[in-house]
C-alpha cells in the first residue's frame, strides 16, 4: 500500500491487574489506518475493543496499564511522550465519541458552555469568538437554531441532538483523526442513519480518518474501509471491508456472520457460535476462540497462532492458513463456509 | 390456516398522567399508546416493532396488567383480563409469561436457580413439590443448559445462559402465551443467535404464542409471523413477514426499512433519511402522527387521524394508517426532497 499511514499500532498490551489477578484485555493488539481512510474495529463485549481505544488517548485509568507495544500516531509514538503532550494531542488532533451521549456531557453547564471550554483549551478562543464558533459547529453537525441551543442544557436535547453536540465537540479542533466508541448503539435506527450520514459527510469534507468501534456488523459495512475483528484481546482478522464480507477468513469472523438475524434475507436457521466468550482471567493458552470453533485441533488449543498476511495487506491469526495445520484439508482448500 | 384467535386488543388506550402545579393535580398525559387493537392467533409470532417511546413496552405491560391501561378490553381465550381481580389476574397469569430485556436485573442474585424456578412452580401450584427439583433439572435441559447447574446462582453464568434460565422460568408455568420484552437486545450477536434458535425450537416443541417486541429489524425478521409497526402510540401498519418487508406501504415503515445498516458492502442502497426527531407523547402531531416527520405529508395529515385499513391492492390482512397509500404506491404523489 502506498498510502500514508496515520496511526500505526504495533502489539498493543493493556493490562489491568489487581492483588490477586490480571485481566489482559489488550494483548498485542496490531493494526494500522490509512489516512482519511475509516478502519472498523468489531468485537462482542470483552473482546477489548473499547480498552484499545482507550489507550490510544492514554485514557485507561489504574489499575488498568497500557505495558507494551507502540502506538505510532503520524510516526510519533504516544506511549513514549509526556502527559502534557499528549493533552496537546488529545482533543486537538485525536478526538473521542462516547456511547453515552448523557453521561459524555456535563449536565450542569451549557451546550455552548461546554464547546466553549474545548475551544478555550485548545485554541485559546476568547467568549465572543467561542460563541460564534459554537455556532458555526452546531450548524455543521445539523442541529437546527444553534443561537437558541447553545444556551440550552443536555437534559433539554433528544438523544440524537446530543450525540450531535458530542460530535461537534470532537471536531471543534479539526482533528485529524477521531475515534467513535459505539456512537449510534443508544440510538433509534433512523437516528442512527442520521448520525452515520453526517459522520461521513464530515469525514468527506475535513479528510479526517475514523476509527470506528461497534458490534454492529451492518454499521462496518455501510461505513468503514478496512475491518479488524477483534476476539478475546487480540486482533483475529484484518481485512479490507469487501473482501471480509464476501471472503472472510477466520472462524470466528465467519461464525459472527452467521450469526446475524439479517432484515433484508430470509435465513431458516441461524447458523450461532456455540458457548460463549471465555473468562477474561481465565484465557485460553492456544487460540482464544479454540474451545468455541469447529474446525479446532490439538495445535489449536496447545498453541496460538500468529496473525500473518494472506493475501495484499489481509491478515488472518488462525492454523488452518499455516503449514502446520494438522486438522480436516478440506477446511484448508475452502476456508470456513459463510451460510448466507 | 384458520387457527383460533388467542389474544384480541381492542382500543388500548393506556395515558400515563403528569403530575404538576402547585397541588399535584393531573396537568397533562403522556399518550403511550393511543387506540391501538390488534389480535394474536395461537401459535403464532406476532412482533411489535418501533423506535424508543412509539408504546411497544407500554403495550407488553398492558396485556400482563403490570400497569392497567385507560381503557380498552383485552380479550384472552375469550375472557377479558382487565374485569378480573387482582387474584384472578394472578391465575391468569400461568397462561401469560414474560421475558424481559435485562439478564442481569430480572433474576434475583440471592436465589439459586431451583429456588428461582421453584417459586414460579409454586406460586401458580403447577408441579407438586417433591416433583420441582426434577422439573427444574429438566426445564434446564429443555433450554440448553446443564441439570447439575441447578444449585447455582445467577452471578455463575453469563448472560446469554442467564436469558436461558429466563426462559426456563417462563416455562415452568407451562403458559400459553409468552411476552418477550426485547428478550436478545442485550445479548451479543453470537448469543443472540443461539437463544434466537432456542425460542423457535420450543415454540414448535410446546405450541407456544409469542409476542415479540423488539427495535431490531433483523431479529423481528427472523422470529416472526407477522409485525405491526408502531409510531407514537399508534399503529401504522400490520402484515405478514414477508409482506411487510418486502413491500411495506406506509412512508414510516419505509424509512424504518431503509435506515438498517445491512450487513454486506457490496449492496448499495437507496436511503431514506427521515429528518428531525420523534416528537413528545405529551402533545403529539395532529391529524397523522407521522405528519411532522414524513416526505409525503400534505394538508389533511395534519387534520385528520388516518384509518387503518386494507387499501383495495394490498395482500389480505395487510393494513396500513395513511391517507395516501394508493397515490404513494401508483407514484402519483412524490416525496419532497
Amino acid at each position: 500500500m502506498s498510502e500514508e499511514i496515520i496511526l500505526d499500532i504495533k502489539n498493543l498490551q493493556t493490562v489491568f491487574r489487581d492483588e490477586d489477578s490480571e485481566v489482559r484485555a489488550v494483548d498485542g493488539v496490531s493494526f494500522s489506518l490509512p489516512k482519511g481512510k475509516t478502519l472498523g474495529v468489531v468485537g462482542e463485549s470483552g473482546s477489548g475493543k473499547s480498552v484499545t481505544a482507550l489507550s490510544i488517548l492514554r485514557l485507561i485509568d489504574h489499575p488498568g496499564k497500557v505495558e507494551g507495544g507502540e502506538i505510532n500516531f503520524k510516526g510519533k509514538d504516544l506511549t513514549k511522550i509526556s502527559d502534557k503532550e499528549m493533552r496537546s494531542i488529545r482533543g486537538n488532533q485525536i478526538s473521542m465519541i462516547f456511547q453515552e451521549p448523557m453521561t459524555s456531557l456535563n449536565p450542569v453547564y451549557t451546550i455552548g458552555q461546554q464547546i466553549r471550554e474545548t475551544l478555550k483549551v485548545h485554541q485559546g478562543l476568547g467568549k465572543q469568538s467561542g460563541n460564534e464558533k459554537s455556532v458555526e459547529l452546531l450548524k455543521l453537525v445539523g442541529i437546527p437554531s444553534p443561537e437558541d441551543r447553545i444556551k440550552q442544557y443536555p437534559h433539554e436535547l433528544s438523544g440524537g441532538m446530543r450525540q450531535r453536540v458530542m460530535i461537534a465537540i470532537a471536531l471543534a479542533c479539526n482533528p485529524e483523526l477521531l475515534i467513535a466508541d459505539e456512537p449510534t448503539t443508544a440510538l433509534d435506527v433512523t437516528i442512527q442513519a442520521q448520525i452515520l450520514e453526517l459522520i461521513n459527510r464530515l469525514q468527506d469534507e475535513m479528510g479526517m480518518s475514523v476509527i470506528m468501534i461497534t458490534h454492529d456488523m451492518g454499521v462496518v459495512a455501510e461505513t468503514c474501509d478496512y475491518v479488524a475483528v477483534m476476539y478475546g484481546g487480540k486482533v483475529v482478522e484484518y481485512a479490507d471491508v469487501k473482501t471480509l464480507f464476501k471472503d472472510p477468513k477466520h472462524p470466528y469472523t465467519v461464525g459472527l456472520l452467521n450469526s446475524i438475524p439479517r432484515h433484508d434475507i430470509d435465513v431458516d436457521e441461524l447458523e450461532p457460535i456455540r458457548g460463549s466468550v471465555p473468562s477474561p482471567k481465565d484465557m485460553p493458552k492456544g487460540c482464544r476462540f479454540a474451545s468455541r470453533c469447529p474446525f479446532a485441533t490439538d495445535l489449536c488449543v496447545e498453541e496460538l497462532p500468529s496473525l500473518d498476511e494472506i493475501e495484499d495487506g489481509n491478515e488472518v491469526r488462525c492454523w488452518i492458513y499455516s503449514d502446520r495445520w494438522d486438522g480436516d484439508p478440506e477446511v484448508k482448500e475452502h476456508g470456513p463456509k459463510r451460510t448466507s | 390456516m384458520a387457527q383460533k384467535e388467542l389474544l384480541k386488543v381492542k382500543n388500548l388506550k393506556q395515558y400515563f398522567p403528569i403530575k404538576g402545579g402547585f397541588f399535584g393535580r393531573t396537568v397533562n398525559h403522556v399518550k403511550a399508546v393511543d387506540d391501538v387493537s390488534f389480535e394474536i392467533k395461537e401459535g403464532e409470532t406476532l412482533s411489535l416493532v418501533g423506535e424508543s417511546g412509539c408504546g411497544k413496552s407500554t403495550t407488553g405491560r398492558a396485556i400482563l396488567r403490570l400497569d392497567d391501561p385507560t381503557e380498552g378490553t383485552i380479550e384472552f381465550n375469550g375472557e377479558d383480563l382487565l374485569a378480573l381481580n387482582k387474584k384472578e389476574m394472578r391465575n391468569r397469569r400461568k397462561d401469560i409469561q414474560v421475558i424481559f430485556q435485562d439478564p442481569y436485573a430480572s433474576l434475583n442474585p440471592r436465589q439459586s436457580v431451583y429456588q428461582i424456578l421453584a417459586e414460579a412452580m409454586e406460586i401458580q401450584n403447577v408441579v407438586p413439590k417433591q416433583k420441582r427439583r426434577e422439573r427444574a433439572i429438566e426445564l434446564l435441559e429443555t433450554v440448553g443448559l446443564n441439570g447439575d447447574q441447578v444449585d447455582r446462582y445467577p452471578h455463575e453464568f453469563s448472560g446469554g445462559q442467564r436469558q436461558r434460565i429466563g426462559i426456563a422460568r417462563a416455562l415452568a408455568v407451562e403458559p400459553k402465551l409468552i411476552i418477550c420484552d426485547e428478550a436478545v437486545s442485550a445479548l451479543d450477536v453470537s448469543v443472540q443467535a443461539q437463544v434466537l434458535n432456542l425460542l423457535k425450537k420450543l415454540q414448535r416443541e410446546f405450541n407456544l404464542t409469542f409476542l415479540f417486541i423488539a427495535h431490531d429489524l433483523g431479529v423481528v425478521r427472523h422470529i416472526s409471523d407477522r409485525i405491526i409497526v408502531m409510531y407514537l402510540g399508534k399503529v401504522v401498519e400490520i402484515a405478514d413477514k414477508k409482506t411487510l418487508f418486502e413491500n411495506p406501504q406506509h412512508p414510516y415503515t419505509k424509512a424504518l426499512l431503509s435506515a438498517i445498516p445491512t450487513p454486506d458492502p457490496e449492496v448499495k442502497k437507496e436511503r431514506i433519511v427521515l429528518e428531525g426527531d420523534v416528537p413528545s407523547p405529551i402533545n403529539p402531531p395532529s391529524g397523522c402522527r407521522f405528519h411532522t416527520r414524513c416526505p409525503f405529508a400534505t394538508e389533511v395529515c395534519a387534520e385528520k387521524v388516518p384509518e387503518l385499513k386494507n387499501h383495495g391492492f394490498m395482500e389480505e390482512g395487510h393494513r396500513a394508517a395513511c391517507h395516501h397509500v394508493d397515490e404513494i404506491a401508483s407514484g402519483e404523489l412524490g416525496p419532497k426532497y
